[in-house]
């Protein structure tokens, strides 16, 4: 059953389809303006989006956002979704009547979508989108030929300009009052004569197999016809087992009689639509080679090349250095908060649960929404324009070598900012496998909040003066864990793609559709889709975690003895706190690591965020709160220290070690929430965390017992 | 001759297609059914994939799903 609250009070349903591109999600929000609202299909990472239109007769209507799609054929369950939603299968809200959504521009190609949903039966309104990059073709539609041949209502729009909207709602009006209509008339194309009659043997078995929406004969008809062409013996598609087993084996029986199902099942539909295209569509002028044009230039071997590299770096740069200053706006005000109300309450558990774990944990939340914000703004400028698909068509023979698919390539670049939007930023990836590839190696990807972590044991064991030729020792360090983190990246793509998500990436098709503008509410609105998402879930998990981990680090409570100083009594409250003890008792775990007790307290504490690694230290070595990571008190504490028998503990091998561990381990909660949400999974979640901490323990043994082999202290 | 042979610019005839049990069906409910003219466009300039012309749509296609793609030149 779908994760969804549960439907809304609405007189009517709607279920919207289109092929992509065909300026759906366009005219959806043109209807229901702020009302949208985004839900996760559970198992898979497809989301479905509902919204309201209220219209003077029919009152509240709730329109559903059917995934784009050129067929309701599904090889997976993804794109299972699409006739789930029209037939309110699988737990989906039951649609009244189907809209589909049709691009004037290319409407051949967009009508089998709309013959293959009328053989369903339910009633139909059709939508002719885009009349105004229909007219720059030198199209002329004829509305009366659509009507005539199809025997549903026809509606022009040009939805980014609202135009054909209003009348489109009274025409909308108007059909669902007069529900429920009888259409009665049959498919308009017959199928191959052993082909029907194999249907007519499944109709009655449908009937009483489902109980969703299928209100007549015609309508058991083309859901036997659908299980004919979309099923196969591996298909993952979710069918009751007697009606799979009949269709499987009628397919075998029209197999036998040397029936092509591919062409048996797709070509009718075509000779259809070619057959009464020209009474349709009339050409009045050449094509417009305006999109041509553009793409000479932006997939150009050079000038391509260098403007897809332009737009990369500025988004790479946006996300790295230029999202700092609101970062850091939205950490100052908590910052102040947590001071302002500190400061105005007496000392107490309950100060500090606010300060510390409500406060810390709110704050922790926020500070993602630039990052997220400015990935999507990028990805909603680059899907709107048509550019998204010529970056994949620039990339993807590079990308499919290491496994990961064209598309992969935006969320990896933003993965060196944070993984955090860049796990949801996968989203642009359709295939389930694609995706889940993707999520399951970002982590990976160096993020800017590993760079306190390495520049304080850079700066604690690599002294500035020591250099390697022309190069401080620390700069080559920092370099090569950016190289090594980026090619570890790429090898466990390669080898998750042939073990736990074996598989070829998903065969490249994609649109490439005309140049366009990019609308402004479409991207206000997936903003702001964004945001609600990754706080409503994601934002949830993060602050219960914060307070989690705060309980874990404050109790239980010692009293420190009187006249000691604030610094050590912290250290020693943080020593005999949960966290401290279990420090302790991971010790045995970690210690062929290199690492003791106080480094497993840090690591822990860096669940919060890695960056905080640092500030763990300071309270650990009793010096407090560390502002800054070249902080010399910390300096010092840390070179002071020994292991048990009197050897230095951060010797550079432990410094090594200790970046190992942090290029690879899953340190990071909001990461994990944030996989948690996307994927859907709880299973995929521990999986990610198992792998990379488990990856992460044998680097650090390797770099750290093979050091020692070497005679490296 | 097969898609991938198609020289850039020119326009064929696809006869049939024959490229795995995923693509093929995809394929044909995007309109590339027999008879239809198809025509490419450009290569990417990694080599691979190659931009196709069909029904007045722009697809991206790998050249080896292409080589399943069988048509003549008209």
């Amino acid at each position: 059953m779908a994760t969804r609250a549960p439907a809304r009070k609405a007189l009517f349903t709607v279920a919207v389809a289109g092929n992509p591109n065909s300026g759906k999600t366009t005219l959806f929000n043109a209807l229901t303006g702020a009302s949208a609202r985004t839900g996760n299909h559970p198992g898979i990472t497809v989301e479905q989006r509902d919204g309201i239109l209220e219209l003077p007769r029919s009152g509240r209507v709730c329109l559903i956002d059917v995934p784009g799609c050129y067929s309701l054929n599904a090889r997976s369950p993804e794109e299972e979704v699409a006739i789930n939603a029209i037939l309110g299968r699988r737990g989906q809200q039951r649609p009244d009547a189907v809209m589909v959504v049709l691009d004037a521009s290319a409407l051949e190609r967009n009508l089998y979508l709309l013959l293959q949903v009328m053989e369903f039966d339910l009633p139909v309104i059709a939508v002719v989108n885009m009349l105004d990059t229909a007219r720059d073709d030198g199209l002329d539609i004829s509305f009366d030929a659509l009507r005539s041949t199809f025997g549903v209502p026809f509606v022009g729009t040009i939805a980014r300009r609202r135009q054909g909207v209003d009348l489109l709602c009274r025409e909308l009006d108007d059909f669902l009052g007069a529900l429920p209509l009888r259409t009665g008339s049959d498919w308009l194309w017959s199928p191959h004569s052993s082909l029907s009659r194999e249907v007519d043997a499944l109709a009655p078995l449908v009937g009483e197999e489902v109980s969703f929406n299928l209100p007549s004969e015609r309508s058991r008809r083309a859901f036997a016809f659908w299980l004919l062409s979309s099923l196969h013996r591996k298909s993952e598609l979710v069918v009751k087992p007697r009606l799979r087993e009949a269709a499987l084996e009628a397919r075998q029986r029209l197999k036998g009689e040397g029936l092509d199902l591919d062409v048996e099942t797709i070509v009718p539909r075509w000779s259809f639509i070619d057959a009464v295209a020209e009474r349709i569509v009339r050409r009045d002028k050449p094509r417009s080679q305006r999109t041509e044009r553009i793409d000479s230039v932006l997939t150009h071997p050079l000038w391509g090349s260098l403007f897809f590299l332009a737009v990369m770096t500025l988004v790479f740069q946006t996300l790295f250095s230029w999202s700092e200053p609101l970062i850091t706006g939205i950490e100052s005000i908590f910052a102040w908060l947590s001071s302002a109300v500190g400061g105005a309450l007496p000392p107490s558990l309950g100060r500090d649960l606010v300060v510390d774990g409500v406060f810390a944990g709110v704050g922790g939340v926020l500070v993602f929404l630039p990052q997220i914000l400015i990935l999507f703004l990028f990805i909603s400028i680059l899907e709107g324009s048509g550019y998204m698909s010529r970056s994949a068509f620039m990339v993807d023979r590079f990308m499919r070598r290491i496994g990961l698919h064209g598309h992969a390539f935006v969320p990896m670049i933003s993965g060196f900012a944070c993984a955090v939007p860049a796990i949801m930023a996968t989203r642009t990836i359709e295939n389930r496998r694609d995706r889940m590839l993707t999520m399951m190696v970002l982590p990976l990807i160096s993020c800017s909040a590993r760079l306190p972590v390495y520049s304080m044991i850079i700066a604690l064991l690599f002294p500035a003066d020591e250099v390697l030729g022309p190069f401080r020792a620390g700069t080559i360090v920092l370099l090569s864990v950016y190289v090594l983190s980026t090619a570890l990246a790429l090898f466990a793509a390669s080898v998750l793609s042939r073990t736990v998500l074996k598989g070829q990436p998903q065969p490249l098709l994609l649109e490439l559709p005309p140049y366009r503008l990019p609308e402004p509410l479409t991207v206000m609105l997936a903003l702001r889709d964004r945001a609600k998402a990754f706080l409503a879930t994601a934002g949830t998990i993060i602050l219960v975690a914060t307070v989690v981990l705060w309980v874990l680090l404050t109790f239980p409570r010692v009293e420190a003895p009187a006249g000691v100083a604030p610094e050590l009594a912290a250290a020693s409250q943080l020593e005999n706190s949960y966290a401290g003890r279990l420090g302790g008792f991971f010790e045995p775990l970690i210690a062929p690591l290199g690492f003791d007790w106080k480094i497993g307290v840090g690591l822990i504490g860096s669940f919060a965020a890695r960056e905080v690694f640092v500030s763990t230290m300071g309270v650990v070595y009793g010096v407090g709160d560390v502002a800054e990571i070249g902080d010399r008190d910390l300096r010092e504490a840390m070179r002071r220290d020994t292991r048990a028998d009197g050897s230095p503990l951060w010797t550079p091998l432990t410094g090594l070690s200790l970046m190992a561990f942090f290029m690879v381990a899953m340190q990071c909660m909001s990461t994990l929430a944030v996989t948690r949400r996307e994927t859907g999974s709880w299973g995929w979640t521990v999986f990610m965390l198992a792998y990379l901490t488990g990856t992460a323990w044998l680097m650090s043994f390797a770099v750290f017992q093979l050091g020692r082999l070497a005679g490296f202290a | 001759m097969t898609l991938d042979q198609l020289e850039i610019g020119c326009e064929a005839e696809l006869l049939d297609i024959d490229c795995g049990m995923i693509l093929r069906p995809r394929l044909m409910e995007m309109g590339l059914i027999p008879g239809i003219r198809i025509s490419v466009i450009r290569v990417a300039p990694l080599g691979d994939p190659i931009e196709i012309l069909v029904r007045g749509t722009r697809i991206s296609l790998s050249k080896g799903d292409a080589s399943g793609i069988h048509c003549r030149t008209t």
